[in-house]
């Protein structure tokens, strides 16, 4: 009986602590309770990671080789290297590693207008590998079951820009155990593996920060988006490109003076979108697209048009507090989706929108700050463990296929 | 992202065809190749077709051959889709048949050419569109309150008019400013000449808090004197302020002045008196002769009126209006075609805060006068105070121009309808001299005549209005 009511009296104390914390910042609002408060976590002392050494032609060559990969939305597989290797998580004996780290820039090998062919990354990563499990025991010991590669392309590890291809393909075979750092996000689909981390893709925080604009310009433009519409180049009939989604889109509201939409270039994006209230986040050719990050950093509410679309970090974030989600069915009821919505949750999630961690959790600023995605994605490694058991093989025992997968993979790189 | 031309494209989908063709479960791979041909055979001749038709309608074929597993899509009915043939890239088609379901068993997500849904009415709906705006109107009153002022103040403004040509031009400009301030508003509007309906009918529109106030006299035809009575009428206006013991922050608004919205938000900074800076818009036709002067070579600038700061942002003196260049060239009466000159320092550009026009001493501080110890008229607020180093700078010390003074009228004699308002019918109707078009009859054409003949069944006001002002052009003087 004395417990209980110790236990009763420990519970009211805390559940008026915490009410007084939500309530301290009327301005922003902090998402208590368990999703919410591990955004702030830290991960130092939870996790140790060990990062490879491999020869430079795996990283440094292909960066000076083109210095464009710094800033296109996949750069998240540099920057994450470069914070791995000064981090205090970092450790420099891999007997005590938790999770290893192969600092492979897969993505990098651009054409002249900036896209990247993932034609080559297949035998890069092979290549590695080999490298890896040649020249240290751990990745036998497991078969890459703690090990975690960033693989932040269209479709994660399937390595293809076009979903069709990407599907067949599958996710590489060598791969199959091993964590996947991606931005591609979908349920049921087979270029997400169970266990995979979402991240956000990578956002120039320099630029972001520049162009602020003073918080008190009345937001005074109701949904804002840029973008194509048809991809004219690629599918010019429409219903290809975004499902069909983006055409929908247009063909509904291009006359709508509340919906703010082109496929124009203006120089004051960054500025309008901090006056809108709504900014759409549909799919392109893949569901992920930098303009959810854009959206969170400056306070518009993000209206995500893709099914079945899994968004960064969604076991930290509660996403469905903070967007709005729309079914690619529904597009053409989006006016009145957005309009029903009640103003006390408009403002809600505005509030939500401005609180600071939420923002940082978004980029991968240089020099790293507490509670940006580099430490979310540790946060994410540290909930993963400690490993199960069945991570670690018995000797002799082999579960990966070296063999397995497209001719053109196999070829040394 | 897609790098692939339109030959990829065109690839994957016969690869596509292919796939799909063999649906049926039961076939075997050794019946590939008959069906094969023939499926190939077939496309060719529907391939043909459509070339020569426009559009591609094998896929209509195998829509209605292969429906059987097919995801049937809610929006579109096959009848629909026999009646809607031609295809625009913006009409639907239905979901293409889906490829053998690579993506894992529960996804409801299918890769393949998807429609493209647009609803039957795809313009905007007007009660979403009011809807939307009471959201953005929600959203911004909540940005208002957390970043801009906390605890916005009243505002109450002091305008003095009378009845005359311009009077709907100039108020009206001024009422619509003031319908657009977020803060709560009072408007004291003076009126020379006592109440009119006029006036009364223009503000009413305005849906604002008004106090209309009538004054005795009526308006003269000098600037200087209209100058002198519109002091009084603000003084005026300043005794129902302490009379009704109002609070707030007043301000005076000329009506023929034109006011930015951030001078509304400037002002709930004033703690007790107040000054900003206002331009001066005093050019009129004369004053191009003055552009042409050799010595002027930049544009010539605004002159403005209003509080000087020095280096350390205190006030350290008044910019006040030079009137030397247009000595011998101002306007005297309200219709001379001169320059129309401010007085050195205009009452708009001062504000003060309403507890310094109270009875009770309380909280005043000691160098303001109270209102009813004033001998006579003041020619402006400065004179209020015994002290002018005590007022206060707004505006970034003076530097923003936040309202600009402008006088314009017509000729006294001008004549305008009541209200502005032609609502009895035109009765009188006089063909025109021309006609554009030398075939057509001559069209009834209502010109300028009726208005004459309108200005027999003038209301009664303008009728003494009108002797009023015949009566001021043949004595030039006040006739009350």
């Amino acid at each position: 009986m004395r417990i209980s009511f110790w236990g009763l009296l420990v519970i009211a104390f805390g559940f008026s602590w915490s009410i007084t914390a939500f309530e301290h910042n009327p301005r922003t609002e902090r998402i208590s309770g368990s999703a919410g408060d591990v955004l702030e976590d830290d991960p130092v002392g939870k996790l140790k990671v060990y990062v490879y050494e491999l020869p430079s032609k795996y990283n440094k060559k292909i960066l000076q080789k083109d210095p464009r990969c710094l800033s296109h939305m996949f750069a998240a597989e540099i920057y994450m290297h470069r914070f791995l290797l000064s981090s205090p998580v970092r450790t420099l004996n891999p007997q005590e590693a938790d999770w290893f780290y192969t600092p492979i820039y897969a993505t990098c090998d651009l054409t002249p207008t900036g896209l990247p062919l993932p034609f080559k990354s297949p035998r890069m990563l092979r290549s590695a590998i080999q490298l890896i499990s040649s020249s240290w025991p751990y990745w036998n010991r497991t078969e890459g079951a703690d090990h975690f590669f960033v693989v932040p392309h269209d479709f994660g590890a399937c390595f293809h820009y076009q979903e069709e291809k990407a599907i067949e393909r599958g996710i590489l075979p060598l791969l199959r155990r091993a964590t996947l750092v991606q931005t591609f996000g979908q349920q049921n689909h087979v270029c997400l593996k169970e266990g995979s981390i979402t991240i956000p893709p990578y956002a120039p925080p320099q630029k972001i920060q520049a162009r602020h604009i003073p918080p008190e310009t009345p937001r005074s433009i109701f949904v804002y988006f840029r973008g194509l519409f048809y991809d004219v180049n690629n599918d010019p009939e429409g219903g290809y490109y975004a499902r069909g989604a983006r055409a929908a889109v247009w063909e509904n509201f291009k006359n709508n003076p509340l919906f703010d939409i082109s496929t124009d270039h203006p120089t004051t994006y960054y500025e309008d979108m901090q006056r809108a209230i709504f900014c759409l986040c549909p799919l392109g050719w893949a569901p992920w697209s930098p303009r959810l990050v854009e959206a969170v950093v400056f306070g518009c509410i993000p209206v995500i048009i893709a099914d079945d679309i899994v968004l960064p970090f969604a076991d930290a974030i509660p996403w469905e507090e903070i967007g709005v989600f729309v079914a690619e069915e529904d597009v053409p009821k989006l006016d009145t989706i957005l309009t029903s919505i009640p103003p006390e949750v408009i403002l809600r999630k505005q509030r939500l929108l401005a609180n600071p961690y939420m923002k940082r959790a978004m980029l991968f600023p240089q020099p790293a700050l507490p509670g940006d995605a580099f430490h979310q994605i540790l946060n994410g490694l540290a909930r993963k463990l400690p490993h199960s058991k069945n991570v670690y093989l018995k000797p002799g025992e082999k579960i990966l296929n070296w063999t397995a997968g497209p001719v053109g993979d196999l070829k040394p790189w | 992202m897609k790098l692939s031309a339109l030959r990829q494209s065109y690839i994957n989908r016969r690869s596509y065809f292919r796939s799909s063709v063999p649906l049926d479960s039961s076939s075997d791979s050794a019946f590939n190749s008959p069906t094969a041909i023939f499926g190939l055979i077939l496309h060719g001749l529907c391939c043909l077709i459509s070339l020569f038709l426009g559009y591609r309608f094998s896929r209509l074929v195998f829509f209605f051959l292969f429906s059987t597993n097919f995801y049937t899509s809610p929006f579109r009915s096959t009848a629909d889709l026999v009646r809607t043939l031609d295809v625009h890239s913006v009409l639907s088609t239905n979901p293409h048949l889906p490829l053998v379901n690579k993506t894992l068993p529960n996804s409801r997500v299918v890769v393949g050419r998807h429609g493209i849904r647009i609803r039957p009415w795809p313009h905007p709906d007007p009660v979403e569109t009011m809807k939307a705006h009471r959201i953005i109107e929600i959203v911004q009153k909540e940005q208002r309150s957390q970043f801009g002022e906390k605890d916005p103040r009243t505002v109450i403004v002091v305008t003095p008019t009378y009845v005359r040509t311009f009077q709907a031009l100039h108020l009206t400009g001024v009422m619509h400013s003031l319908m657009l301030v977020p803060h709560d508003l009072v408007w004291i509007v003076v009126e020379a000449g006592g109440v009119s309906n006029e006036t009364a009918s223009l503000i009413a529109k305005s849906g604002l808090k008004t106090i209309h106030v009538g004054f005795n006299q009526r308006m003269p035809n000098s600037w200087d004197e209209r100058y002198n009575l519109e002091s009084k009428m603000r003084l005026r206006a300043l005794r129902i302020i302490r009379q009704k013991k109002l609070d707030g922050i007043v301000m005076f608004a000329d009506d023929s002045n034109m006011h930015s919205m951030e001078l509304f938000d400037e002002i709930q900074n004033v703690k007790w008196f107040g000054a900003v800076s206002v331009g001066i818009l005093a050019n009129s036709i004369n004053a191009d002769e003055m552009v042409d002067h050799k010595e002027e070579q930049e544009n010539p600038r605004m002159p403005v009126q209003g509080p000087a700061c020095n280096a350390s942002n205190m006030l350290a003196g008044w910019h006040v209006f030079n009137a030397s260049p247009y000595a011998g060239k101002s306007a005297v009466h309200i219709d001379d075609r001169g320059t129309v000159l401010p007085r050195k320092l205009d009452w708009s550009g001062f504000v003060l805060n309403s507890r310094l026009l109270w009875k009770d001493r309380g909280e005043r501080p000691k160098w303001i006068k109270d209102i009813d110890m004033l001998e006579g008229d003041i020619e402006s607020p400065l004179d209020l105070v015994n002290d002018p180093s005590m007022v206060e700078p707004l505006g970034s010390c003076g530097r923003r121009v936040l309202l600009w003074w402008l006088r314009v009228e017509a000729r006294t004699d001008s004549k305008f309808p009541p209200r502005w308002v032609i609502d009895s019918p035109l009765e009188i109707t006089v063909p025109s001299r021309h006609t554009p078009w030398p075939d057509a009859p001559p069209e009834p054409h209502a010109n300028e005549e009726p208005i004459e003949k309108h200005s027999t069944k003038r209301t009664s006001g303008s009728k003494r209005r009108s002797k009023r002002k015949q009566n001021y052009n043949s004595a030039g003087q006040i006739d009350v």
